[in-house]
């Protein structure tokens, strides 16, 4: 079993070489936030990462978290390090100043927050759900349960949930029941059962902050009559401080395939009291505001679990000897070389790099269209940004998300069957990198969120201000030049095929709706492609704009990069053909068949 | 004022596979992560906590390196220093000059104690604090690993190879710290921020009056030869067999 050590290197690259944060913050007004800092804030949580949270991931696997009349004890170790987390100021890092936090933009503090999901994911979401509580808080809810909630929860004396789902009501909203009933004093009373809470109950701390989506008395049908509450597990005394149980009751928790540290948890809600945040009938918007972070969040999960996989992979095929290169021996003083002499390992760890290594590139940029976004002075710029995360979101929650499972696959292939043996870790991996495909909303719905109202909805101007900016970046990256032309034109090849697939799809949803949904998939996936490529388009152009010192190590390291960005070019890229093939099949292959000859 | 000062050599960071330059010149540094020296790490931590308990009023962190040994100067203020000197090199420095160089600071800034790493993981020399204390004429504790501060006086328990050894010195003095004195912190992020307002002052040899110059001539680096394949011996009898064949017993 090996350790996560943190690729400072690919992140720094990404960070200042390809993506420029430096000027991209000082955009936002924080010049303050130089690369030295950037570099410091990445130095602490990797070491933090690497020290506390890698152990955990395996431990917090074995043990799981526990189920006891109600109450859920979290594996060993997890309570000592979500302590040390929030000693270290951890959990404010993007929360407003006013409240406590640090007011970071996340290209200051991404790749820290990459490394904690990789040193420990299933540990992580405890204080990465708390994060989004917190924002939603601060988004909808009144003064007084700000300051009430907001920060403890930055201190880490509190954690936040998420609660939507319900039995019979999963990625369908408009089915919800739980019903929240207004009291004489402003409160609301709250009951309903809801499934799959993440973190619903533990024991890190002495109060949870529910945000619970319900529906009030007099609530339209359907996803228009639902409303967000804030409901702590225990009242609050007249200090501020937890008191009796608010009728908040944890029946058990779910015994799963992966992230077995985290408790997955039905919570009963029986006349809990609660706060309205946001509008009556208006908790789908405040959610909608989250729902870019929690999804860039889940993104994340799988570019980490990835990295992990790929650092797994590159260490046993150094270490594990089988068999000769087929051009002769390589280690002719042992008995066998070691696995990464054969092209067929070889094109899988090249696979699982250019994943990883593009990924990073891919969803690194997200995150800085977000803190455009968020932060950026002029509103036009706001808006433009609104257009390319509105459209990479969904496209990196999905595609990296499907890439983990790829990749963490390759992982247990490259480790032969010892991958399927638990000793080697990697099986975790697999395991573990499941439910991202599945929660935050299942990749079927990520596709149709990005194809129907991201798309279609925009009558195809997210797609438009996306390909602009793609050409825009390659019109004046320093480096450009010196890519090879081959590359530059497949680039603008794929742009243009996306824009070709938006008009065919467009005109045929006017005679079918059903169109969207046929080709929703293989849409988001032509387009991850094109970023992809993009991606690693810039990669080179950067590698190209800074030679550095041609010293061995730093030649050793452009070398790899060169090798992975051909592969990419070469091997993985030809697979957004057979997307854009599947986009043009249409609908009618999918929809013709009838459900009794489909199921026979 | 009671101060304290701190010596922070940048380093190749432990975890760094080191490899020698194909020409023997060095060891190779770029693109190599560089960090604190631990033990100086140690040292820094003592600092704190004896600040934070009271026995100090100002801990300054001070280092001799090049321009971006400030990296590891901010670290040290990120964890709680006050402020930070970084006395400018471009070449090695060797442990004599860092011992003239501490000593003009330690007079400088009026220093109560100077808290220095036993040694530095880069050239093991395990010299600078010695010759700091003999330099600057005030006594030493040397291999730390428990500090107490007992008015004028410190009580200082030492790791020596019969086992442990306790000395009290008047201060000022210079401790050099060994690995089991404490467990540094983890740097909070509030405090990152912070460190980026602390001051970090960058002088010359020359600000201190110290001249350095090169007293030893390193002709060449070479790896250590790897470890050749061991053999399973059957018994203690042919163990012992093995050990005089090779001259070893
Ligand atoms: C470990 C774990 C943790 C979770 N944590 C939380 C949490 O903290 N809070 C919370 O509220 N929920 C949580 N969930 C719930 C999770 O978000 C849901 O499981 C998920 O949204 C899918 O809902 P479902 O399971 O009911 O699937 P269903 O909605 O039944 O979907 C089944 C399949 O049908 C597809 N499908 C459904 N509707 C459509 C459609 N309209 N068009 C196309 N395809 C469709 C889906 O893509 C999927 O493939 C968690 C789940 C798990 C397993």
């Amino acid at each position: 079993m090996y350790e996560y050590r943190a690729p400072r290197r690919d992140m720094q690259f990404v960070l200042h070489e390809v993506l420029q944060a430096e000027q991209a913050l000082a955009a936002l007004g924080r010049d303050d936030l130089n690369r030295e800092l950037i570099d410091g804030v990445l130095e602490e949580g990797a070491k933090f990462s690497e020290s506390v949270l890698s152990p955990l991931h395996w431990q917090g696997d074995q043990e799981g978290a526990r189920w006891e009349r109600g109450a859920v004890r979290t594996p060993a170790g997890y309570k000592a390090a979500f302590d040390a987390f929030a000693a270290a100021g951890w959990m404010g890092t993007h929360c407003d100043e006013a409240f406590g936090g640090q007011g970071l933009p996340y290209m200051a503090s991404i790749a820290a927050g990459e490394t904690f999901v990789a040193g420990a994911m299933a540990w992580r979401m405890a204080s990465g759900l708390t994060e989004g509580a917190v924002a939603a808080l601060q988004h909808g809810a009144a003064p007084l349960q700000q300051t009430q909630f907001i920060p403890k929860m930055v201190a880490g004396e509190w954690t936040g949930t998420m609660c939507l789902t319900e039995p019979q009501c999963g990625t369908d909203l408009g089915l919800m029941r739980t019903r929240a009933v207004p009291s004489a004093d402003g409160t609301y009373r709250l009951s309903g059962t809801k499934i799959f809470i993440t973190y619903g109950e533990h024991d890190l701390t002495d109060n949870i902050v529910h945000l619970v989506l319900a529906k009030l008395p007099d609530a339209p049908g359907g996803t228009r009559g639902i409303s967000l509450f804030v409901v702590p597990k225990r009242r609050l005394l007249a200090d501020g401080s937890p008191g009796a149980a608010n009728g908040v009751d944890c029946e058990r928790i779910e015994h799963k395939m992966g992230i077995h540290g985290s408790p997955t948890c039905v919570m009963r809600f029986e006349n809990a009291e609660g706060w309205l945040v946001g509008k009556p009938h208006g908790g789908l918007a405040v959610m909608f505001i989250m729902m870019n972070h929690a999804r860039l969040g889940v993104a994340l999960q799988g570019l980490a679990l990835a990295e992990r996989a790929w650092q797994a992979a590159a260490l046993y095929a150094t270490d594990r000897l089988q068999g000769r290169s087929l051009r002769g021996p390589v280690a002719v003083a042992q008995p066998a070389d070691p696995l990464h002499v054969h092209p067929d390992v070889r094109r899988m760890l090249l696979t699982m790099r250019a994943f990883v290594e593009g990924g990073r590139v891919l969803l690194y940029q997200a995150y800085q269209w977000q803190d455009t976004l968020d932060r950026h002075p002029e509103a036009a710029v706001r808006q433009q940004a609104e257009s390319l995360v509105g459209f990479v979101v969904p496209v990196a929650k999905a595609f990296l998300t499907d890439m983990a499972m790829e990749v963490t696959g390759m992982a247990v292939q490259v480790h032969g069957g010892h991958g399927f043996i638990r000793d080697t870790g990697v099986e975790q991996l697999m395991r573990d990198a499941k439910i991202t495909c599945l929660y935050e909303g299942t990749n079927g719905i990520q596709a149709l969120d990005l194809m129907g109202r991201k798309v279609i909805g925009s009558g195809g101007a997210t797609v438009q201000t996306l390909l602009a900016e793609v050409q825009r970046v390659m019109a004046t990256a320093p480096g450009a030049a010196n890519v090879p032309a081959a590359w530059t034109a497949a680039v603008h090849r794929l742009a243009q095929e996306l824009g070709e697939l938006t008009t065919v799809v467009a005109g045929r949803v006017t005679h079918d709706t059903a169109e969207v949904g046929a080709a929703a998939h293989d849409y988001l996936n032509h387009a991850a492609y094109t970023l992809l490529a993009w991606c690693w388009w810039r990669t080179v152009a950067a590698l190209e704009q800074d030679p550095g010192i041609a010293t061995n190590e730093s030649l050793v390291w452009t070398a790899g990069k060169r090798a992975t960005a051909r592969f990419f070019f070469e091997r993985l890229l030809p697979r957004a053909a057979a997307h854009a093939a599947a986009v043009r099949a249409g609908a009618a292959g999918l929809m013709e068949v009838p459900a009794e000859a489909l199921l026979a | 004022m009671r101060r304290i000062l701190v010596g922070i050599k940048r380093v190749v960071d432990y975890s760094v596979r080191v490899r020698v330059k194909p020409d023997g010149t060095g060891v190779a540094l770029d693109g190599v992560k560089m960090s604190i020296n631990p033990f100086d790490e140690i040292a820094l931590e003592e600092a704190l906590r004896m600040k934070e308990r009271g026995e100090a009023d100002e801990v300054v962190a001070m280092s001799i390196g090049p321009e971006e040994a400030q990296q590891q100067l901010r670290t040290a203020l990120a964890m709680g220093a006050d402020r930070a000197i970084l006395v400018k090199s471009d070449t090695a420095v060797e442990p004599l000059t860092a011992a003239q160089v501490f000593t003009a600071i330690a007079r400088a800034e009026d220093a109560r104690l100077v808290l220095v790493g036993k040694q530095a993981i880069d050239d093991d020399a395990n010299q600078t604090g010695q010759m700091l204390a003999a330099l600057w004429g005030r006594p030493q504790a040397t291999f730390a690993s428990k500090v107490e501060v007992l008015g004028e006086v410190l009580r200082v328990t030492r790791e020596v190879d019969a086992g442990l050894e306790t000395l009290e010195i008047d201060l000022p003095a210079v401790v050099t710290v060994d690995l089991r004195l404490n467990e540094p912190r983890y740097v909070k992020l509030p405090d990152i921020m912070k460190a980026k307002k602390k001051p970090l002052d960058v002088k010359s040899f020359a600000d201190y009056g110290v001249e350095p110059t090169e007293r030893l001539k390193v002709t060449l680096y070479v790896a250590p030869a790897t470890r050749s394949k061991g053999i399973m011996v059957k018994s203690v009898a042919e163990l012992v067999d093995v050990l005089k064949k090779k001259g070893l017993a």
